[in-house]
């Protein structure tokens, strides 16, 4: 179908910094016991999308991904993993790889998605209005905790409520504003002539990017040849199309003319190709671009189109701490298709290398991993309790994620909290919403409340 | 109505040209058949050396070109032994023309009037049965035929008794490439036998006898043209590379049409004989109420589609789709469909989400998406880029009729596309033949679209005076040409914009002539009969015109005509020729195509009112119907404007039978 894919894996990043360490970037953080980025290459080869380039943030983190590639799913997919420098943002990250791309169109997905949307219907919006970007948009996820536990997160949950201020057209085919609903502070502007084109539009606060993209590829190159600063897809380039969809730097569309007038070889009556896509573009509804178009005869015009994801599709970005106990929590629970792990009777999974010791009960949406070691009267709740972990017994674990080799000691009580790979609770440890790094050992008998552990 | 109909269709039919020059004046024609009618049924016991000469001889310059023509002999001597004494111009008018009689004949209780001739003709003794004759003859343009057979049954009871058995054994022994011409031939005949004895009783009676024999007859001709059609084969070698294409273009023709109608032809030689013309006919319209076919239909379909669940039982037969559920279900398989081209994929999409209409457009746009599939294939290894092409390409049109049914101006430009895979030369290259057929694709569009506008409008210009009040209906690609280039050069005229819902297309046509300065009137139909006292000439747009020159449009467009007509305001159909069609429509339920139902019920400025809709959708005792075309008697069309000139409705068959075939490459 001509279109390339990108996965954008990240590095190291800042929002998740207890999680991930230099042993584990981004892309690898386990939901529910499987590396995230498995979702996406689950996602995009279920839409038999096998031709993936990978791109990683930093030397480190692009050999551990590539080394997880590689056993995980050399057989199935090929990709191609590509290090950039760190810090350059996704625009710089394109960048680094322009010479890779080829196709005409660019699919750009975000590593850190675990979805279940098609990508293929942003493809299909994408060709099917011709746009120069298409940008898919879903409802925002419902955050936080469902039940208990909901206290703590609560600074951290009103965050993205207010994420992405988005103006659509009357038809909502056409974005005609975008914006950070955290750089709105007080005013903002929108463009007159936009405005004025579109005659009606329509702001929501209550969709989001879900940074999943469609792009024309000699767009997408000419932009970011032509703007060495712009540094983000999010915050400048795709702004920065949206903004001048009605009076186009680049020219996409007519050197694609072009070239197919020149590839009819014969066609010497260039009065009939124009006739010809008068007829064409005389037959469908015009958009507003179109209209304004021809209004002003020379200027050009380039469409941002979004593609709105059913509500009932799941969609979540790993982008913060709480999102990761979401989706860890969702995968296990209520979207449990997400996960390709069959559920008990129980509606959990417990490893039948798992061990569990004599009146320890794991309740519905948890999950143990293989070797993992549970004693006497414990109690497991809505959690992920990873590969290889020795917990004690006496030990409550309630809306948590306990990563692979992590040891709890006896009686410990942990609720809402994550607990890294080969971390230590020593006896009697209390923690509820907290963040534990890995490695880190917890001494015995303390009590904490949203708190972060790390080695400083 | 009747008088009307009558007043109008007859010179028309007899001015054509089915007739030739040795033709008598019109007023003499009527008895004509019946004299001369002797010579050739003697003929018919005898054999056809006679009769060859009339239609041999007297073959009107106009028409037909003679090397075809005479390839053809052997038919039209089968043709004039038969029953019709008349000069035939040429088999392949006669055959194409029998049809539409007689199917008329048969679904006589569509149409109340006609039926009633049909009935009362044969009751009543030979001075009436003539009179009938000839108004059952204005009816459609083969009427001496008709007349000429009717009559004969009035005159020689013996030998009419006598005609079946000998029709039928002559089927079997004479060369019967000419299955379908012998079946028309024999229902002649059949009818001719039947209406004699069958005189004195109900004429209801009389009509089931009457498709009875019909059918036999049909069944054995079938028959005899299976059998010899393979022992045919060397007489016409020479002939068959040039007029295979042709041939059988015109040769399926009047049994698809009949299959629906009549339904009575025994399925078993229907199938064989379809099969045999599958290669060369553009897809038969499948029949969405055939549970087994709509299975098979649903294992091979690319998309995936859940049928509508409130449907009207009158249109069960053709598609019905939940609209809501397709677009979605096509755009997540987008990376899966891989054996789909994608810029087909695209039109594809475009077609289902309706961002393409109008026939014009949507040919095109297929046409060029097949030049872009074409330039980017490659045959496989150990395949023949002939076969493997067609393959491709039948592929990529099933799945465009899963998004959207074609339109019958793509299923010639898709016709034409194969004959010229099918055509080209084996020695050639790959990279030549693409290029060749790339190059075809691209004169088809040039030549059959734009140059064929540029035609229509330069006639259709003529036709319009200073001061005078067009209007034209929804939007048409050809009509705005013409209104724009009618304004460019100078003349000075008013516009009125009717439009309908839900496309409400009107309003793109409404603002481009608006800017462009034309003084313009819109209005919805509604107000037809109220706004058509101003209008002076209505011009009308086609999606494609059938050979018993039925206008098919988009719907709303008969209503038009019909008050139009009323008005007696001239009708002016602009149709291209390459949307013209072999086949014969009678009424918009055989064919026609649903739009999505929910469009219908939807009203933009209502739309808020979420509880009205719902009420609306749970409610099984209503169901929506939206239909997307309909077809116009040519009764109400006063002339049609193609590429080949200003023409009226009944030379339809004309165009189609003398320009596919040498012209059109269809």
């Amino acid at each position: 179908m001509d279109f390339q894919v990108v996965i954008l894996a990240g590095g190291f990043s800042s929002y998740l910094v207890p999680l991930v360490a230099k042993e584990v970037p981004k892309a690898l953080l386990p939901v529910a016991n499987r590396p995230v980025l498995s979702y996406v290459l689950d996602l995009l080869e279920s839409s038999n999308l096998k031709d993936l380039i990978v791109v990683v943030e930093g030397e480190d983190a692009a050999l551990k991904v590539g080394g997880w590639i590689s056993s995980a799913c050399v057989d199935r997919l090929h990709v191609e993993v590509a290090a950039v420098a760190e810090n350059v943002g996704t625009a710089g990250a394109l960048r680094a790889i322009a010479h890779h791309l080829t196709a005409k169109d660019i699919l750009i997905v975000s590593g850190d998605i675990v979805s279940d949307i098609p990508p293929g219907a942003v493809a299909a919006t994408h060709r099917r209005h011709d746009a120069a970007v298409t940008v898919m948009l879903c409802a925002q996820p419902v955050s936080g905790p469902s039940e208990s536990g909901g206290s703590g997160g609560k600074d951290k949950t009103k965050k993205p409520a207010c994420d992405d201020i988005i103006g659509l057209d009357s038809l909502k085919q056409f974005l005609l504003y975008i914006a950070k609903g955290t750089e709105i502070k007080k005013d903002t502007r929108v463009k007159k002539s936009i405005l004025c084109a579109a005659g009606k539009m329509e702001i929501r606060s209550d969709l989001m990017d879900s940074h999943i993209y469609a792009f024309k590829r000699a767009v997408l190159q000419e932009v970011l040849d032509q703007k060495p600063a712009f540094r983000s897809l999010k915050q400048d380039v795709l702004p920065y199309l949206v903004r001048t969809q009605l009076r186009s730097d680049v020219f996409s569309d007519q050197s694609n003319v072009e070239e197919n007038g020149n590839g009819n070889g014969k066609n010497n009556m260039q009065n009939n190709e124009v006739v010809l896509s008068q007829i064409l573009s005389n037959a469908s509804m015009p958009s507003f671009h179109q209209v304004y178009e021809s209004g002003l005869g020379t200027r050009k015009t380039h469409k941002c189109c979004v593609y709105i994801a059913d509500e009932s599709k799941y969609f979540v970005r790993l982008n913060s701490i709480q999102a990761f106990m979401d989706v860890n929590r969702d995968v296990i629970g209520e979207s449990n298709h997400l996960s390709g792990y069959s559920f008990s009777a129980h509606h959990n999974i417990v490893h039948p290398s798992a061990e569990l010791g004599s009146k320890t009960t794991v309740g519905p949406h948890c999950m143990l991993g293989e070797g993992s070691q549970v004693g006497d009267k414990c109690s497991v709740k809505r959690s992920v309790i990873g590969r290889h972990c020795r917990i004690g017994s006496n030990v409550k674990i309630v809306n948590s994620v306990v990563m692979d080799h992590a040891t709890i000691g006896d009686g410990c009580s942990i609720q809402g909290s994550v607990i890294c790979s080969n971390a230590q609770l020593q006896e009697r440890v209390t923690l509820r919403d907290c963040q534990v790094e890995a490695g880190y050992v917890v001494c015995a008998g303390s009590e904490h409340k949203g708190e972060t552990f790390a080695r400083k | 109505m009747d008088t009307r109909r009558g007043a109008l269709a007859v010179p028309k039919v007899r001015r054509v040209g089915f007739f030739t020059s040795i033709e008598p004046p019109p007023e003499s024609s009527l008895q004509r058949p019946n004299r001369s009618q002797s010579g050739p049924v003697d003929a018919t016991t005898s054999s056809s050396p006679l009769s060859d000469s009339p239609s041999g001889n007297l073959i009107s310059p106009v028409l037909i070109p003679p090397s075809r023509h005479h390839s053809d002999n052997l038919t039209s001597r089968v043709a004039a032994a038969a029953a019709a004494p008349v000069p035939v111009p040429g088999p392949a008018a006669f055959r194409r023309y029998l049809t539409p009689e007689r199917t008329l004949l048969h679904v006589g209780s569509y149409n109340p009037p006609d039926s009633l001739l049909g009935t009362s003709s044969p009751s009543s003794n030979g001075g009436l049965s003539e009179d009938s004759a000839s108004l059952f003859g204005f009816q459609r343009s083969d009427s001496t035929k008709l007349s000429a057979s009717l009559p004969n049954g009035g005159f020689d009871l013996t030998l009419a008794v006598r005609a079946p058995q000998e029709s039928e054994t002559k089927i079997a022994t004479t060369s019967a490439s000419q299955g379908k011409k012998k079946i028309a031939e024999v229902s002649g005949k059949s009818e001719s036998a039947t209406t004699k004895p069958q005189k004195e009783k109900e004429p209801k009676a009389l009509k089931d006898k009457t498709t009875k024999a019909e059918r036999r007859a049909i069944q054995e001709a079938q028959r005899a043209a299976k059998a010899a059609a393979k022992g045919e084969g060397s007489r016409r070698a020479d002939e068959s590379g040039r007029a295979n294409p042709g041939k059988a273009a015109i040769k399926p023709q009047p049994k698809k049409e009949r299959l629906p109608v009549t339904s009575s032809v025994s399925e078993k030689t229907a199938v064989a004989v379809e099969k045999e013309k599958r290669m060369d006919v553009p897809q038969t319209q499948m029949q969405y109420d055939d549970k087994s076919r709509v299975d098979k239909a649903k294992r091979r379909a690319v998309v995936e589609q859940t049928e509508s669940k409130n449907k009207v039982e009158l249109f069960l037969h053709l598609p019905q789709y939940e609209r809501s559920n397709q677009l979605p279900n096509l755009s997540s398989n987008f990376f899966t469909l891989d054996s789909i081209h994608h810029a087909v994929y695209k039109v594809g999409l475009q077609h289902l989400a309706g961002d393409i209409s109008g026939d014009n457009a949507r040919c095109i746009a297929m046409l060029q998406a097949f030049q872009e599939a074409i330039e980017d294939y490659s045959t496989p290894p150990m395949k023949d880029l002939t076969m493997d092409l067609t393959a491709k390409i039948n592929g990529y049109v099933s799945f465009l009729i899963e998004c959207r049914p074609l339109s019958m101006s793509m299923g010639n430009a898709i016709r034409f596309l194969k004959n010229q895979i099918r055509k080209l030369p084996v020695n050639l290259s790959e990279s030549e033949a693409k290029s060749s057929l790339c190059s075809d694709i691209g004169r088809f569009i040039d030549e059959k679209t734009i140059i064929a506008d540029k035609a229509i409008v330069q006639h259709a210009v003529t036709k319009i005076r200073d001061g005078e009040v067009l209007l034209t209906y929804g939007f048409s690609c050809v009509v705005e040409m013409i209104l724009l280039y009618a304004h460019e050069i100078g003349k000075k005229f008013r516009v009125v914009i009717v439009d309908s819902r839900p496309n409400l297309e009107g309003q793109k046509l409404l603002r481009r002539l608006v800017t462009r300065g034309l003084d313009c009137t819109y209005t919805h139909i509604n107000a037809i009969s109220y706004i058509m006292r101003e209008a002076t000439r209505v011009f009308l747009g086609a999606s494609s015109i059938y050979s018993n020159g039925t206008l098919y449009a988009r719907v709303g467009t008969s209503c038009i005509a019909m008050v139009a007509n009323a008005f007696s305001v001239p009708v002016i159909v602009c149709c291209e020729a390459y949307k013209f069609h072999e086949r014969v429509l009678l009424d918009s339920i055989c064919s026609n195509e649903l739009g999505d139902p929910d469009a219908v019920a939807n009203i933009p400025s209502f739309r808020t009112n979420a509880k009205h809709s719902k009420t609306m959708d749970n409610n099984k005792n209503l169901q929506f119907l939206n239909l997307m075309y309909d077809s116009t008697p040519s009764e109400y069309i006063s002339m049609i404007v193609s590429d080949y000139g200003m023409i009226p409705p009944t030379s339809i068959p004309v165009i189609v039978r003398e320009y596919r075939r040498e012209n059109l490459l269809l």
